[in-house]
């Protein structure tokens, strides 16, 4: 029974800090969609899609054309931030006074395309970026070199945008905006150039998620739907626009998949995440942190 | 009005005979399909008419589609028995989930991110008690050896397409029922103005539960009748988010305001998926998707009230 025991906990601790790694990743994802809608009032539906043109982009730099890895993830961070940019020039902007729910079926419009894109592009095989990393062996418990390392740089990525949000001119216009659009465009601020560069960010933001992600899952064309309703829930868990909100919902969320997929499969933690979800959704509608009203 | 019901009655008419009159087996497997669907469309649309976008539908149709399934395989309730079960737990669902999202006041973009998360969980659990549904891989209902009748199971396509044909017209009258009572107007009054409405008298969370729950209840249905139909479910053909935004795109495409506009949205969507796939077969794979994409964003920026929707305006008929 106490061996039972000991090896038991060292599986929950293991569980444990899996989930605080695989937070730090969904953390960054919150982090870009939060900025999104925190400042432009716009899902994007089509999140993980841009994430997904990423992964494809790490894999055929680094797989296909032998481009170093940390040659091709600037690359890649500055390709999605473009997406980013052309997916509010071309279908966000046109919709900007219509009401939100068009705006955030479009960019399901988007999704749509983007997925059926990579399809008929890259076809629907799995495609693994085939850097293997090697596992660190902690006592008993065992963690991968990747997750390590996109913990680390979801911490980075997140510390150097809250810096520029905090330290520069734009940031602080950003930030102003967030909190009144109407307001800003009347004190001298170019909201339509603060949107593009927002989105930019946002888009880049989900550059350096697939460069972490592409270390950890296959690529193929419907990642996105895996990796995008996870993505939505921390935000709304954390309050939309809430920025420490979404990422303490992250490590919720995370430690919830993990431990609960601990006990039985992976589908399970999954299913345990979104049902908390919905119940916490009538507790605090308003996401963790709001106050009670 | 009497050109209007004799125009309705010969259109009814047309359709009740061209089973017997055309009798090409695919054809009829293509209208049985868009008659389905165009309910399933429609069922989504009278949520969406009233600002109340729901990525949940796929859910609710998931579980029509595998409680029916389990019922019969399993314990071997007919589903005759089975669907009203598998409607009555959709029914269930759709309180549970809708209740507190309309007694806290979760809307736009909030209610939107809630149901995806109820399509989530629907793909979830049947892919996770994969010991009983199949899981990923899809499931079959059993072929029955006694009464067809009885296991709802036909050979015949003219049976099914009179079905399908029944269950459609069924599901234009509930449109029209609910086009034509004093809901209609509440809801309206509460997608522009939630307080404006709760202030005018209108019991806003009621009337948003009831009109959940018709919805929902008409999604199961269309979702048991497609797996009958079929006699082949996955998660990815009945449920999650896919077919959620599937549901969204036709409803948009045809024009969510007006009654006929979910059915010209399947018409769009299926023959342009079935000309894809027969013109330019295993090429076609995501083609059909990736026009759906670009059409859909260019429907909601140019023409956001659908095809049928800005002729019927543009044409000045009242609905």
């Amino acid at each position: 029974m106490q061996a039972f025991l000991d090896i038991f906990d060292i599986y929950l601790l293991e569980a444990a800090i899996n989930g605080i790694l695989f937070g730090g990743v969904l953390a960054l994802l919150a982090l870009g969609l939060n900025l999104i809608f925190g400042v432009i009032d716009v899902t994007w539906i089509c999140y993980a899609e841009l994430i997904m043109i990423g992964m494809y982009g790490m894999y055929y730099l680094v797989s296909v054309y032998g481009v170093p890895y940390w040659v091709a993830a600037p690359i890649c961070i500055l390709l999605v931030a473009g997406l980013g940019m052309l997916l509010h020039f071309l279908v966000i902007a046109p919709l900007l006074s219509s009401p939100p729910i068009n705006q955030l079926l479009a960019t399901g419009g988007v999704l749509f395309f983007l997925q059926s894109f990579a399809t008929v592009a890259f076809g629907i095989e799995f495609h693994n970026i085939g850097i293997q990393l090697p596992v660190l062996r902690f006592g008993e418990m065992n963690f991968s070199y990747a997750r390590l390392l996109s913990f680390a740089a979801a911490l980075v990525g997140m510390v150097s945008v809250y810096v520029f949000m905090k330290r520069t001119y734009t940031g602080t216009a950003i930030r102003a905006i967030a909190q009144d659009r109407q307001i800003m465009a009347l004190m001298g601020v170019d909201t339509r150039k603060i949107y593009l560069i927002t989105s930019a960010l946002g888009g880049s933001l989900a550059g350096l998620a697939a460069c972490l992600l592409v270390l950890l899952y296959d690529v193929h064309p419907f990642i996105g739907l895996s990796i995008g309703p996870i993505t939505f829930l921390v935000c709304v868990l954390g309050g939309l626009g809430n920025f420490v909100g979404g990422f303490v919902a992250a490590f919720v969320f995370a430690e919830i998949i993990s431990l609960g997929g601990m006990f039985s499969d992976l589908e399970w933690g999954y299913v345990l995440a979104f049902g908390f979800f919905i119940i916490m959704m009538f507790i605090r509608p308003a996401g963790l942190l709001s106050r009670r009203q | 009005m009497n050109a209007r019901l004799l125009a309705f009655a010969i259109a009814g008419a047309a359709l009740i005979a061209l089973p017997f009159i055309h009798r090409d087996p695919y054809h009829l497997h293509i209208l049985i399909l868009i008659l389905i669907w165009s309910f399933a469309y429609t069922s989504w649309s009278m949520m969406g008419r009233f600002g109340l976008v729901s990525l949940g539908h796929g859910g609710f149709m998931g579980v029509g589609a595998y409680v029916t399934a389990l019922l019969w395989n399993h314990l071997g309730i007919w589903p005759w028995i089975g669907i009203p079960i598998a409607l009555v737990c959709a029914g269930a669902l759709a309180i549970v989930v809708g209740y507190p999202c309309f007694r806290f006041r979760i809307t736009g973009h909030y209610f939107v991110l809630v149901t995806l998360a109820l399509s989530g969980i629907v793909l979830q659990i049947i892919t996770a008690t994969r010991d009983y549904t199949g899981g990923s891989l899809g499931y079959t209902p059993e072929r029955t050896t006694g009464n067809h009748v009885l296991a709802l199971q036909f050979d015949d396509k003219t049976t099914w397409y009179m079905i399908a044909l029944g269950v459609w017209a069924g599901g234009l009258l509930i449109w029209r029922w609910v086009d034509r009572s004093m809901d209609r107007y509440a809801l309206e009054a509460i997608s522009e103005d939630e307080d404006a409405a709760a202030a005018a008298g209108v019991n806003v969370t009621w009337e948003k539960l009831k009109i959940t729950v018709i919805s929902a209840l008409m999604t199961a249905f269309a979702g048991a009748l497609y797996c009958q139909y079929q006699m082949f479910i996955s998660p990815d053909t009945v449920s999650g988010i896919a077919v959620s935004l599937q549901m969204v795109f036709a409803a948009i495409v045809g024009g969510l305001y007006v009654a006929l506009g979910p059915t010209v949205g399947a018409v769009i969507t299926i023959l342009m998926a079935e000309i894809l796939r027969v013109g330019f077969g295993t090429r076609a794979v995501g083609w059909d998707n990736l026009i759906y994409g670009v059409l859909l964003v260019l429907f909601i920026i140019f023409l956001p009230k659908g095809i049928l929707g800005s002729l019927l305006a543009r044409l000045g008929v009242r609905r």
